[in-house]
This record gives structure tokens, sequence and C-alpha cells, in this order.
């Protein structure tokens, strides 16, 4: 599905992301794990094609992407839910989930997959109404992702699903996720919550100072002396 | 169950408002005309102008939240347009047909022009650049004099022609079926028609695809990217269509008042004009419309009230009206901005934002 060349990316001279090489077949959950700084979110934003990288190549479904412009990509099947939740906040639940059908033009159906929406989020329900920037954190990412599914991509690429949120939504959050993969979606999961984003996932990276230094199931992973030790805190 | 609640769910008194407008609009000129005299029916035809101006606007500002303190620039580009193709300067007489649509797209154009380079900019950054753009045309008008004439420099433009409808020329008067339609009447119904016009496309942009994606890219560029909206183009698109509405007014005033110099579009009038927008309800076509014509009349109150009443309360006028206008206006502006931070008639998505309600 996703195939990662000697990805580089560079802000001035600075290189963020220093040649990583990874890859996320159809239908798995891949988990990207790092400290703060290692060069995650830098790796998607590259990918989501909000940066230029400074080298490499980005295959998806075997077309090379990495000069698309971005607003191409939801074209591509690739769907991106932004760090730091970025749901549209003065529109109403039901506006911000129609903007994720943006380039859709088939209106039963979309009304099929907002009712969809409702199902894994039913909380969104209830509120569908409400403006988008009166929603708790929580509620707010589960709309971002509900907005990314819109637009049904085969790709969803998440950036920190789990940031700045209360312990017990980030549980919430990840059953969705895990929802969702179960029902066939692709997911490249950038997360530092290592441990929730392994147990959700089927493999994983382990991303340090812009380079991907370990890599396997994500059962192994988590069984890895060295990642326990950096990552979950043992 | 307040009484524009009563409009929107009952059929019959919607018509009948609208019938009680039409017919409102199609008499007050009559009305001012005949109860407060000419100057008011100019001042009216001016504010029909500003509305045009402050949905123009609206569309760059409300709409895209793109803050653009050059706006005047398009009207200025549609005024010289109109009186370059249409007075003794070039010996050149178009026909207004050509004029306004060509002054629309020229506008249009120059919209491109400084949006093209401005994409990446936002907020305080982005107003500065059209600030400047705002002051370049100005600056431009006032010197293209020499070597070769094109704009008569400081001077400007006068003698343009009158704006002449099927032979029709609005500056005099009119007979029309044995009654006497005098000049400002005309060219009230021609402004009002024209404003009616862009009212309707306005509201129709605000409710298609491309109105929605306005409002994404206002609220988040990044998710909007993510949601597939060619940002780059929606931008281009939202500074083309607002300076292409600033065009057409822009040409009009220049037939209308049968001169045009710099003096008229200077950065003064771009913050009067996105007073007008943020006063009345950025995004909110009915309030906007309310700013543009309060922005215009409210002043020339001031300076036809601020005298007598001095007289009356002190014997005689201590302070000169035409200064006290401007401070008068700016209190009322502060009161305004104080007690309505969303504007006097905001959009009721904003109106819930500001007062914090959850629904």
């Amino acid at each position: 599905m996703l195939e990662v060349t000697g990805l580089r990316v560079a802000y001035g001279g600075i290189q963020a992301v220093r040649g990583i090489t990874f890859h996320v077949e159809a239908g798995e959950t891949v988990a990207l794990i790092g400290a703060n700084g290692a060069g995650k979110t830098s790796t998607l934003k590259a990918l989501a094609r909000l940066l230029d990288a400074a080298g490499g190549s980005v295959r998806c479904g075997g077309r090379e992407i990495s000069a698309l412009p971005p607003h191409e990509l939801i074209a591509q099947g690739i769907a991106l839910v932004p760090e730091g939740r970025g749901v549209f906040p003065r529109m109403t639940i039901v506006e911000n989930l129609l903007m994720g059908a943006y380039r859709r033009h088939d209106a039963a159906a979309v009304k099929a997959d907002i009712a969809r929406m409702f199902g894994y989020f039913p909380r969104l329900e209830e509120r569908a109404q409400q403006l988008a920037g009166t929603l708790s954190g929580g509620e707010q990412q589960m709309l971002a992702i509900g907005r990314a599914l819109m637009g049904r991509p085969k790709l969803l690429l998440l950036d920190e699903p789990s940031m700045g949120l209360a312990p017990l939504m980030v549980q919430k959050i990840f059953e969705v996720i895990r929802s969702v993969a179960a029902d066939g979606m692709t997911v490249l999961l950038v997360e530092q919550n290592a441990r929730l984003a392994l147990e959700s996932s089927r493999r994983g990276y382990v991303m340090e100072s812009g380079e991907i230094t370990l890599t396997g199931d994500a059962a192994d992973l988590l069984a890895n002396p060295r990642v326990r030790a950096a990552y979950l805190g043992e | 169950m307040s009484f524009l609640d009563r409009l929107r769910h009952s059929r019959r008194a919607a018509l009948g408002a609208t019938l009680f407008l039409g017919l409102l609009l199609a008499a007050l000129p009559f009305l001012v005309g005949n109860g407060l005299g000419n100057s008011w029916l100019r001042i009216l035809d001016f504010a029909l102008l500003y509305i045009m101006l402050a949905l123009g606007l609206n569309i760059v500002v409300g709409f895209a939240g793109l803050l653009d303190l050059g706006y005047i620039a398009f009207y200025a580009v549609g005024a010289y347009l109109y009186a370059l193709l249409a007075s003794p300067h070039f010996g050149l007489h178009l026909p207004v047909w050509a004029i306004i649509p060509a002054g629309a797209a020229l506008a249009g154009f120059f919209g491109i022009l400084l949006g093209a380079p401005t994409l990446r900019l936002r907020g305080d950054y982005l107003a500065i650049v059209t600030l400047g753009f705002g002051e370049i045309v100005r600056i431009f008008l006032n010197n293209l004099n020499a070597p070769l004439n094109i704009t008569n420099g400081p001077q400007g433009i006068s003698g343009i022609d009158p704006i002449r409808l099927g032979g029709v020329s609005l500056a005099r008067p009119m007979e029309f079926l044995g009654f006497t339609i005098p000049s400002l009447h005309g060219y009230y119904y021609l402004f009002l028609a024209l404003a009616l016009l862009i009212v309707f496309v306005t509201i129709r942009l605000e409710h298609s695809r491309i109105g929605r994606a306005w409002v994404a890219i206002r609220e988040d560029e990044i998710a909007a990217k993510a949601c597939g909206i060619n940002t780059r183009n929606i931008k281009l698109l939202a500074f083309a269509m607002g300076a292409s509405f600033g065009g057409v007014a822009g040409g009009l005033f220049a037939g209308f008042q049968a001169f045009v110099s710099p003096e008229s579009f200077s950065l003064m009038e771009s913050i009067m004009v996105l007073c007008m927008v943020v006063l009345g309800g950025m995004g909110h076509i009915p309030g906007v419309i309310l700013g543009g014509i309060l922005l215009t009349v409210l002043p020339e109150i001031f300076r036809h009230g601020a005298g007598p009443v001095q007289q009356m309360l002190f014997g005689k006028v201590l302070l000169d009206p035409e200064a006290l206008r401007m401070l008068l206006f700016g209190l009322a502006l502060i009161v305004v901005m104080l007690y309505r931070p969303a504007g006097l008639w905001p959009s009721p998505t904003r109106r819930r934002e500001f007062r914090g309600d959850a629904r």
C-alpha cells in the first residue's frame, strides 16, 4: 500500500528525517513511535505533502506521490488526521463531516457515510448540530478521524491522536482506531504513547533522531528490553 | 418568537415582507428626495456603492478569512478604467455595458495579482502586504502622468461620460410615462439593481462548494488541504471575486461622479470598507449590508446634525462639525465593538460562538 524509501526531510540545514525506509501493507496498522523531536511528525507531514521532502521516494499503490500537491492525496486514497485535531471550529459537526467528503459527488452515499460515522462515534450524533469548536478535545479528535474517513480513504494517516487528551479519552480514541482498522482500513499511526500504539498495531517502527533504529512485530517490540526502557518507562 | 423567526417559518409572512421591502426600496428615492433633499439622495446612492464594496471585501475577509487592507485599490481600478475608456481624456467613449464587465474582469485580475504572491501569508503579515498594494496602486495613479500621461496624475480625470442606458443618459432627468424622474433616481435604480445582483451572487456563492471551501480555509488551512481543497486556487478565487465586485462599484462611481482622482482611493477608504464588514457582522450578508448603510449614513448625520445640535444646546457652534464628525464616528465604532464584538448583525453561528453557548 505505502512504500517509503530513503525519505529525507530538512528544515534549512537541519536534517529532521535522515533517509528512512519503511512500508505499510494493505489492511495492517503500523505504528511509528519515538520520542519528541525524533522526526515522526516531519515524516508524516512529508507523506501528507504538507512539507517538501528533501529526497527519497514515497509510493502509494505503486504510484509516486512525493510530488503531488496536498489536496490531490485524498483522490489517491490517503487521508490525514492532522496533529492537534484541526477540526473546523465554526462549523457544526455535520458540516465538518461534509467537508471530509468535499471531493465526492455521490450525495446519497455521503449521507450513508455520515450515519456510519455516527455509528463509530455516538457522542458526535448527540451533538450533530453543535459547533465543533465547543466540543471537548477528545470529541474533536473523534470528529477529525470521522472527517478523514468521510473521504473514503484506503490509507489513514494519524498524527499523535492521543496528544493532550485525558487518559480515559485516549483509551476511547484507540478503541475507535482499532475498530476502524478491523473494518479493513490501512492505518499509519504516529504516536508518542508507545504502549497504546503498539498494542493497537501489527508492526512498529521506532524512530530516533531522524532514523529508524528498530523495527518488527508490535508484540516483539513491546517485549524488547530497549523499547521497554526507553518508551514504556520500565 | 421574534419577528425574524416568524418570517422564517411562514411563507406568507416572508412574501409579505419581501413585497414590503421591494416597495420600500422602489419608493425610497422619492421619500428621501422629497423629505430630505438631493444631498441625501446622493448619500443614498453612495450607500449602495459601499454595500457593493463591503460585500466584495466580505468574500475575502468574512468568508475566506484573509485580512485585506488594500481593497480600495480594486475600486480604483474599476473607476479609472471607466474614466479612461469614457472621457475626453483619451477621446474614447465606450458604452457602459462594455466597461463595467471589463472593469470587473480587470479588477479580478488585479485581485489575482495581489493574491498570488501572498498565498502563504495570513493575518497581520497579509494585512501589511495588502496595505502596501493599496498604496502602490494609489501612488501609481498619482504619478502615471509622465512621461506618458495616462492617469492625469493628482488632477484626476474629469468630464467623464455619464452612464447611459439604452441611449438615455442618467445624468439628466428622464421623462417616463409623463413623469419626470430626476437623475439621482436613475442612478439609484441602476445601483440598486447591481447591488441586488451582487447580493444574489454572494448568497449563491456562500452556499456553494466554493463558499464552504472558503470557510474551511478560514477555519483551518491544513485541515482544508487534507479534505482535498485546492487552497491556492480557492484563495485566488476569493481575491478575484471580491476584487471584481469592487471593480463594478468603481466603474459606477466614475460614471456617477463624472470625476476621479487618486484622492478618492486612500487607505482611509479601505479601512472604512473593512469597518463596514467588521461592524456589520463579518461573513453575514445582511450584517455587511447593514454595516455599509450605517457607515455611509452615520458620518453624514453627524456632519449635518452636529452644527444645529450645538446651536440648540450652547447657542453657538463650538466645534467644527467636520472635525466632530470623525470623533463621533470613532466613538460609535468603539461602542459597537465593545458591546457587540461579533458585529451589529452577526450570523447565528458567530453569535453563538461569542456568547459561548454550547448549542
